[in-house]
């Protein structure tokens, strides 16, 4: 089972500018989250903060009982093994080649004789997709294959926690669903802890088990899925919608008077219509999430968290209660299609 | 602003310090990189051999045109020679061997680290659990030290080789008037004085470049602003501390004849 990731009143900034303060959110121990945020709001700085790449100016992120925010540099490499990071771009060694890439960390941490490490390498290079591309440069391939290839390297050391820096950026609509069930079937297989930073809708509608929205310096909401996409909150309505109307603007964050005008102005809060909003916004409501391909095993981390989401259902807004409920009636009808005896018992 | 700037100046000398205290340690850490060693040993060889022995033969042809000038005007033409050894060993051929080292050795690492840099492919190694720094920068510094070192031997053979053909050849100068007086000013100590010079740079030059490389950011701009930053900063402190090395090592030993 993978990790729990505890951040606590995280805050970095650079210089006089603060990027984002007060973070607090749990990433739960094996479920995937995905952080949304508009360009610029320090997605990228989080993860990388998160791995202890930058040093928050306060705050703390536990895990395993190491606070990666304070603790020596010989306990932050120890603890960095733990991690999976897929870069933007793949961040593949352009001097080696695909195996050499992706053997380097076992070559590095472990005593792994090298037939080992070649069928080591073979099977996350399957896992991805790319079986007989070893010998290439990562100069010789797509952006789509240098990120799968990043994706076996991050894999290899079998980490209990994954990144993801925009997984679908430079990717067409079609490798984007491809990865994103190549997500959810990792997290079936591996049951580690996932968290993906990105700005698609059509992705944080369906991957993730819980959904974050950084914005205007700060965490807006981190929770289950059904909170946010059956949010009220302006912020995060616009984001979700993929509309110009509301507290983001083009560069910066407008003023409080103009949003107040906009949102007057659409009489009807209607969604967009199907197939008009940018990136994946369009549709409504909580649509269900994506489901490991067949013939792997169940998600543990489903049940793990329906049985979290139960525990506070009470806390929860009224929609996004009902949107839970309805979630489990709709798995309650499909197991009983799927077993039909066992209803009669 | 100055005062912003001035903060900003010690909090550079500060980080390039911590670098190079990094590179001390982690150098005796195993393993070590024997393999990226010779790589960057061979890079940085392949690099400066030719513009090093093409800056040293007119760079010891000047000095023997001069001397040859000085030395008819005062009647000494028979320490033409030495002089000229003198010249070259102290001082020419490690300055020549900083030129070098920092102009082609130190931007070829500084450009190699920034442009990994800002591909995260040092974030990505950091995250792998991998000191960038051991498995980088200290190959990269022993390399550097390495080569300057052999490079200083260089500049020394091709400058006092270049220095003899012009005032031989082109100046009418005795040879054998020109080989006996070479050990009559130079001593020993010199060319040691030398080869310490050249390491020094070569470190020097290789930790700036690293520091600037691995700090690069901003794109590729960004990495080619390293480089010439990295290049300008490297001059500035190799010639400052040669000159210090100089005064010191006039303390520690003393010329001939005195």
């Amino acid at each position: 089972m993978g990790v729990e990731v505890v951040v606590e009143g995280l805050t970095k900034s650079f210089g006089k500018q603060t990027i984002w303060g007060d973070v607090t959110l749990t990433l739960p121990p094996g479920e995937i989250s995905v952080m949304l945020g508009p360009s610029g709001t320090g997605k990228s700085v989080f993860l990388k903060t998160l791995v202890g790449l930058l040093k928050p100016d306060a705050g703390s992120i536990f895990i395993k009982d190491v606070n990666l925010a304070k603790c020596s540099e010989h306990q932050l490499y120890e603890t960095r093994k733990l991690f999976g990071v897929l870069f933007q771009d793949g961040a593949l060694f352009g001097s080696m080649n695909l195996f050499d890439n992706i053997a380097f960390p076992l070559r590095e941490h472990t005593r792994k004789g090298e037939s080992e490490i070649k069928q080591i390498v073979s099977e996350k290079l399957e896992m991805v997709g790319l079986t007989g591309t070893e010998k290439k440069l990562p100069g010789e391939i797509s952006g789509g294959m240098r990120k799968r290839a990043g994706l076996a390297r991050a894999l290899v050391l079998n980490p209990e926690i994954i990144l993801f820096d925009e997984p679908d950026s430079g990717l067409d609509p079609v490798r984007v669903a491809y990865l994103n069930q190549l997500i959810v079937d990792l997290n079936a297989q591996t049951d580690s802890t996932f968290l993906i930073v990105t700005h698609d809708i059509g992705t944080a509608r369906t991957v993730p088990d819980n959904l974050g929205l950084l914005f205007r310096r700060e965490l807006v909401m981190f929770g289950p899925r059904e909170v946010l996409l059956t949010s009220e909150e302006a912020v995060v309505k616009q984001f979700l919608n993929g509309r110009r109307e509301g507290p983001i603007g083009m560069s910066e964050e407008k003023d409080a008077a103009q949003v107040a005008a906009e949102l007057a102005a659409m009489t009807d809060d209607e969604p967009p219509a199907p197939g008009t909003g940018p990136k994946g916004a369009s549709g409504t409501g909580v649509p269900p999430q994506l489901l490991p391909s067949p013939g792997l095993p169940e998600r543990k981390a489903a049940g793990r968290r329906q049985e979290r989401v139960m525990q506070m259902l009470h806390t929860l807004p009224e929609k996004a209660q009902v949107a839970v409920r309805a979630a489990l009636d709709e798995e309650h009808a499909q197991y009983e299609s799927a077993h039909p005896q066992a209803s009669v018992s | 602003m100055a005062a912003v700037s001035l903060t900003s100046g010690v909090k550079q000398a500060g980080r390039l310090f911590a670098l190079f205290l990094d590179v001390v340690r982690l150098a005796f850490k195993r393993p070590f990189q024997a393999r990226e060693f010779i790589e960057q040993a061979w890079f940085l060889a392949s690099v400066t051999i030719l513009p090093t022995a093409l800056v040293a033969i007119p760079f010891g042809a000047v000095i023997a045109l001069q001397l040859g000038t000085v030395t008819r005007q005062l009647g000494a033409q028979s320490f033409t020679g030495a002089a000229s050894v003198l010249a070259v060993i102290r001082e020419a051929s490690p300055i020549v061997c900083a030129l070098l080292i920092a102009g082609a050795g130190g931007s070829a690492i500084c450009a190699d680290l920034g442009s990994r840099k800002i591909r995260d492919e040092i974030d990505a190694m950091e995250v792998l659990g991998i000191s960038p720094v051991q498995r980088l920068v200290v190959p990269r510094v022993l390399a550097c030290m390495l080569v300057s070192a052999a490079l200083n031997g260089l500049v020394s053979v091709v400058g006092v080789a270049g220095g003899y053909f012009f005032n031989v050849i082109l100046q009418g100068g005795t040879p054998g008037a020109y080989l006996a007086s070479f050990s009559a000013l130079a001593q020993l100590p010199d060319l040691y004085a030398g080869e310490l010079k050249a390491v020094i740079f070569g470190l020097i030059a290789a930790v700036v470049a690293s520091h600037k490389g691995l700090n690069a950011g901003g794109g590729p701009k960004g990495v080619g602003d390293a480089v010439n930053q990295s290049v300008v900063i490297t001059f500035l402190l190799l010639f400052f501390v040669n000159f210090v090395l100089t005064a010191v090592y006039f303390q520690v030993v003393p010329p001939k004849g005195s």
